[in-house]
């Protein structure tokens, strides 16, 4: 089934509200995981391994450093989420 | 030059509340903590033990939930214990270097370790969270506690089952001492009432088997005890030199007057029946006080309600102050608390503060025909402490053979 940008992007920002507090209204696709919300490697491990629970998606770690930006994370979860 | 060591901050939750005041109050009242467990995981097991005295304030309604999910419940309870401490002592305004964290669990995040077991088996390793180990090991209370509060003079976790948490007033006695740090958080916490450590306590025999009346469980010196009742919680003491208090006009409840730990080398988990290590604690406790067993007016007893424990401990209290232990107000707070494992010693000492602050033994509910084997001075109810200065000891003894006490003192400034 595939998943629409706004959909993910709604379904990852409810993650890292989870994880981190921040709210969901900041999670925006142009911002950094680390420069814009300060997530750290144990927060962003834990919100990609719910990531892939959530959305049915596998998330290799050598993936994981490419995610720089929200974009990127919710581009890479459209594609796999065929 | 020994130094003046004082309590300027309590804190407290457990299955008499969530905060020092309720406890106090519920402790006084006679009220008992110990309630039939509501999890299906009791009747899944089928567990020989239906209860225990639970938290009655769950710390993660308290903290905010990222804070709350990245910690073990026993942190937690750490936490919130800390927080009221903290406040409680003026929220000091304190070197970082000059604050240190000595803190106290007996078994750990059992929690967390068994929860990330099952993920593992039901999903597989990618869905064990990163956090788990820095979850479930020892020392996170110790290390949470320091990055939460700024702590940087150092934070230290002390282990030794039920006797850890007056073993880490021990340690916070000796650091102050030494002139490591001018103010220390101390404490002890444990959330443990799992089925696993339910087992194994039953295996053991060590447990209550009182499913049918639970608040009648947790019996010190009564003849019908028939073993000791889980609880869970934790308590913190905010412990400072005497003359940084003082400095900060800092409230001051109590001195902490001397401390001393010692070791059966007898049994794994059986009391030495002569009571002879938990005997040298009280002496050494008080000779580190610079007091005698003369002066002491009010016993915090470890006394968990198991058929052998309670005499042994009477047979140690005895060696040390002969007959007049028959006459000095004596206290077993387990009886409404259960037992907080790595969190007894703290809560027992938070309550002995305010005993002799107030001039109040909190009642020893349940205790109705009390055994002739241990004539300590008890009541089911309240009993008057003396007029003028108090000192009063808060005993914890633990599986591995450890003996800890705590002397605590009227501060007369």
């Amino acid at each position: 089934m595939a998943l629409s940008t706004e959909e993910v992007l709604a379904g990852l920002a409810e993650l890292i509200t989870d994880e981190t507090g921040i709210d969901a209204g900041e999670v925006a696709l142009e911002k950094s995981f680390t420069d814009d919300l300060d997530i750290d490697s144990i927060s962003m491990m834990t919100i990609v391994v719910n990531a892939e629970e959530k959305f049915g998606v596998t998330i290799p770690d050598d993936e994981v450093k490419n995610l720089k930006t929200v974009k990127d994370a919710v581009d890479f979860i459209t594609a796999g989420a065929e | 030059m020994t130094k003046r060591i004082v309590v300027t901050g309590l804190g407290a939750t457990s299955a008499l509340g969530g905060t020092v005041a309720d406890n106090w109050k519920n402790l006084l009242d006679g009220v008992s903590g110990v309630r039939p467990l509501e999890h299906e995981w009791v009747e899944q097991y089928s567990l020989p033990v239906t209860f225990a005295a639970e938290a009655t304030v769950r710390p993660e309604t308290i903290l905010d939930r990222p804070t709350a999910k990245r910690l073990d419940v026993s942190t937690q309870f750490a936490l919130v214990a800390a927080l009221e401490a903290w406040a409680d002592a003026g929220a000091p305004d304190v070197d970082p270097e000059r604050l240190g964290v000595d803190f106290a669990t007996g078994i750990g995040g059992v929690w967390t370790l068994l929860n990330a077991w099952d993920t593992l088996r039901e999903k597989g390793p990618r869905r064990v969270m990163p956090m788990t180990v820095p979850m479930l090991m020892p020392n996170a209370s110790a290390g949470f506690l320091s990055l939460h509060f700024g702590a940087r003079a150092f934070a230290r976790t002390v282990a030794s089952a039920c006797a850890s948490s007056v073993e880490s007033l021990d340690s916070a006695y000796h650091h102050l001492q030494a002139g490591d740090a001018d103010i220390v958080i101390a404490g002890g916490a444990e959330s443990a009432i799992h089925p696993i450590t339910v087992a194994s306590f039953s295996s053991m025999q060590a447990l209550s088997r009182r499913n049918d009346s639970p608040a009648t469980a947790s019996r010190p010196w009564d003849v019908d005890r028939d073993g000791f009742v889980m609880g869970e919680g934790a308590a913190v003491l905010i412990l400072e030199t005497e003359e940084h208090a003082v400095a900060r006009g800092a409230k001051i409840y109590a001195e902490l007057a001397g401390t001393a730990t010692t070791a059966d080398s007898y049994h794994i988990t059986a009391n030495d029946p002569s009571g002879a290590g938990a005997a040298r604690a009280v002496r050494h406790a008080l000779a580190t006080a610079g007091r005698t067993p003369d002066e002491v007016t009010h016993i915090n007893a470890h006394a968990t309600s198991t058929p052998v424990g309670d005499p042994a401990e009477y047979t140690a209290l005895h060696s040390v102050f002969g007959d007049r232990v028959r006459e000095i107000p004596a206290s077993a707070t387990k009886s409404s608390t259960g037992h907080l494992l790595g969190g007894t010693g703290a809560i027992e000492s938070v309550y002995t503060v305010l005993a002799i602050r107030e001039h109040i033994a909190p009642p020893t509910i349940n205790l109705q025909n009390q055994d002739p084997e241990i004539p300590f001075r008890a009541s089911n109810k309240t009993q008057q402490l003396a007029d003028g200065p108090q000192l009063a000891i808060s005993n914890s003894f633990g599986f591995g053979g450890h003996n800890a006490v705590a002397a605590f003192a009227t501060y007369d400034g």
